[in-house]
């Protein structure tokens, strides 16, 4: 299990700060949940996290996100093995342009899986993990777009399950579905969480409180306040926390 | 409202005009060719006109062979030059390239794009064909021997032939199959890419199993639409490739394609027997290989769609 912390991290896009030094440890084993008004920064956080803003024509990155002590944002870090290591959930939710089967082992074939008994067995665990199976197992050769977005949303969260992550980066993975599924989300994350860290952004404070461990309050850009989820939802100590918490900012 | 309506009426009665009128030039283009090379096909068999190697009109010969085969030559040979060197080219842009590249190299391609032919051919005949006559045609004497449609005939060459043509055809599709390309691979969305490094793809990995996958449709356009022009092409091969009646049988060997043969005879020697029919006749089996070659590359371009949508 990885140990993430991340030191004055700053990401400015066109010198227009978005990030301004974040410091902060990532607990291990927990669920983390990343909260704040839309716009205050929580997808970038989350791409710094496995260089995905590399892909931000712009975006200006300084400071380091330590992973086990090794500084991911150096300009040699092995882009591929920490990919495939921090497992990232957008928030919208995109098929690969191929089948459903190929979408969940696109990851573990590049990686070197070729058997092809070992990867329908993989396909149907990632599948059954992010309750899907059910809806697809007849139609596993067909285009992946033809899915509904709900249902696109857990195939990705299958996706990035087989190349067995060590860390889940989910950003609203919830936003686009229907209660009963997202209930069933919810659920796998905390099973989940027995094997890995997970930071999951969230718009829904509810949410949050159901299912967070450790919570971080972001708001324009700043990291406001950090802490056990029990402490930071009772009792916050910033005023633009309390205030996001009782509703009067967003 | 009823004002709306009637707009809306008349407008589309306007569209659905102008179209039929288009469609209707091209039948009507297609007709006048047919007509004026009845003649010509009265008197002889298609079969011998098509497939007759003599072309000696003032004999009354008049076979298209060498003509068709140096067209097809010419037009392959070329495609198969710039089409590798042009996917990679766009792929560079559209993925590689950093936006600054980019903001230097798309109005570059649209300038190449607009150079008119002849100065492709001057280009051809200044630079390309002594290149081809004093390094090209004496090296692969000496080294492709093995390979005879690769070594010129009497171990020497002009310059003006088939490999020369072929390559300032190349040069000119090229922007045009570049730029096209490169636009379908930016429409790629940028969320799918990232899907694809997101779960540890390499940056080719991802460009050959999911860009060039989603885009699969769209490059063969590029690619249909490179072709297309190539056919027709005639001025700047015209200059370059030698202009002689004979299929060619080597690379260095002078071809003769039809859209030569049509703008260098066309009003000459008119007093010729025969001679305006067949060279109209010339021109309608450009037209019928284009027209083909189109029908073809749709059918392409459907299985591409069906495909890429699985
Ligand atoms: N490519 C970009 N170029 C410039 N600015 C950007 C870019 N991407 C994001 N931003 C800006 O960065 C800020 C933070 O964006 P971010 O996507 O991280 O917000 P967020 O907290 O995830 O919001 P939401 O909850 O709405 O998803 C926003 O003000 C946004 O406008
Ligand atoms: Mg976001």
């Amino acid at each position: 299990m990885p140990h993430i912390s991340v030191r004055n991290l700053t990401v400015a896009y066109d010198g227009q700060a978005i990030l301004s030094d974040v410091s902060m440890d990532i607990p291990d084993r927990q669920i983390t949940a990343v909260v704040g008004p839309s716009g205050c920064g929580k997808t970038t956080f989350l791409r710094c996290m496995n260089r995905l803003i590399d892909m931000t024509n712009g975006a200006r990155v300084t400071g380091q996100v330590l992973i086990d002590g090794e500084d991911i944002l150096a300009p040699d870090a092995d882009l591929i093995s920490l990919r495939k290591k921090m497992g990232l959930l957008s928030q919208k939710p995109q098929a690969l342009p191929m089948s459903i089967y190929d979408n969940v082992a696109y990851g573990p074939r590049l990686h070197g899986l070729r058997d092809r008994k070992q990867l329908d067995a993989l396909v149907e665990r990632y599948l059954r993990m992010s309750s899907i199976w059910e809806e697809v197992k007849d139609r596993l050769h067909t285009p992946a777009s033809r899915l509904s977005v709900g249902q696109q949303q857990r195939l990705c969260l299958s996706r990035g399950l087989a190349v067995e992550p060590e860390v889940l980066l989910c950003d609203e993975p919830t936003a686009s579905l229907d209660p009963v599924s997202a209930q069933r989300i919810e659920q796998r994350f905390t099973e989940l969480k027995q094997d890995y860290s997970i930071v999951l952004v969230t718009h829904i404070l509810r949410q949050a409180r159901r299912l967070a461990d450790y919570i971080v309050f972001f708001y324009m850009g700043e990291l406001v306040e950090h802490g056990p989820a029990d402490q930071l939802l009772n009792d916050p100590r910033d005023d633009r926390t309390k205030a996001y918490l009782s509703g009067t900012i967003s | 409202m009823r004002l709306r309506i009637l707009t809306e009426r008349l407008t589309t009665g306007w569209i659905v005009a102008i179209s039929v009128t288009v469609m209707l030039l091209t039948a009507v283009v297609a007709a006048a060719l047919v007509h004026r090379s009845l003649p010509i096909v009265e008197g002889h068999s298609l079969g011998a006109l098509l497939g007759g190697s003599e072309w000696r009109p003032l004999e009354g010969k008049f076979g298209f062979r060498p003509f068709i085969v140096g067209t097809v030559w010419v037009t392959v040979l070329a495609m198969a030059l710039a089409v590798p060197v042009c996917l990679l080219a766009a792929i560079y842009l559209a993925e590689y390239a950093r936006d600054a590249t980019r903001a230097i190299v798309r109005p570059l391609l649209d300038v190449l794009a607009g150079i008119p032919s002849v100065v492709h051919g001057l280009f051809g005949v200044l630079l390309l064909v002594p290149l081809v006559s004093d390094h090209l045609a004496p090296w692969a004497a000496r080294h492709l021997a093995c390979l005879p449609g690769a070594t010129p005939q009497q171990g020497y060459s002009t310059g003006y032939c088939l490999l020369t043509g072929a390559i300032v055809l190349a040069m000119m599709v090229a922007p045009v199959i570049i730029s096209i390309a490169d636009e379908v691979l930016r429409g790629v969305p940028v969320a799918m890419r990232e899907a694809s490094l997101a779960v540890g793809a390499t940056r080719w990995e991802t460009v050959k199993h999911v860009s060039v996958r989603f885009a699969a449709p769209g490059l063969v356009a590029s690619v249909v639409l490179g072709f297309s022009r190539a056919f027709g092409e005639t001025m700047a091969v015209l200059m370059v490739v030698g202009n002689v009646a004979m299929s060619p049988k080597s690379l260095f060997d002078p071809a003769y394609p039809l859209p030569a043969l049509i703008a260098n005879n066309y009003g000459e020697m008119m007093s010729i027997p025969l001679y305006d029919s067949a060279l109209l006749l010339a021109a309608l089996i450009l037209m019928v290989t284009v027209l083909a070659f189109n029908l073809l590359a749709q059918g392409v371009l459907v299985v591409a769609r069906r495909r890429a949508a699985q």
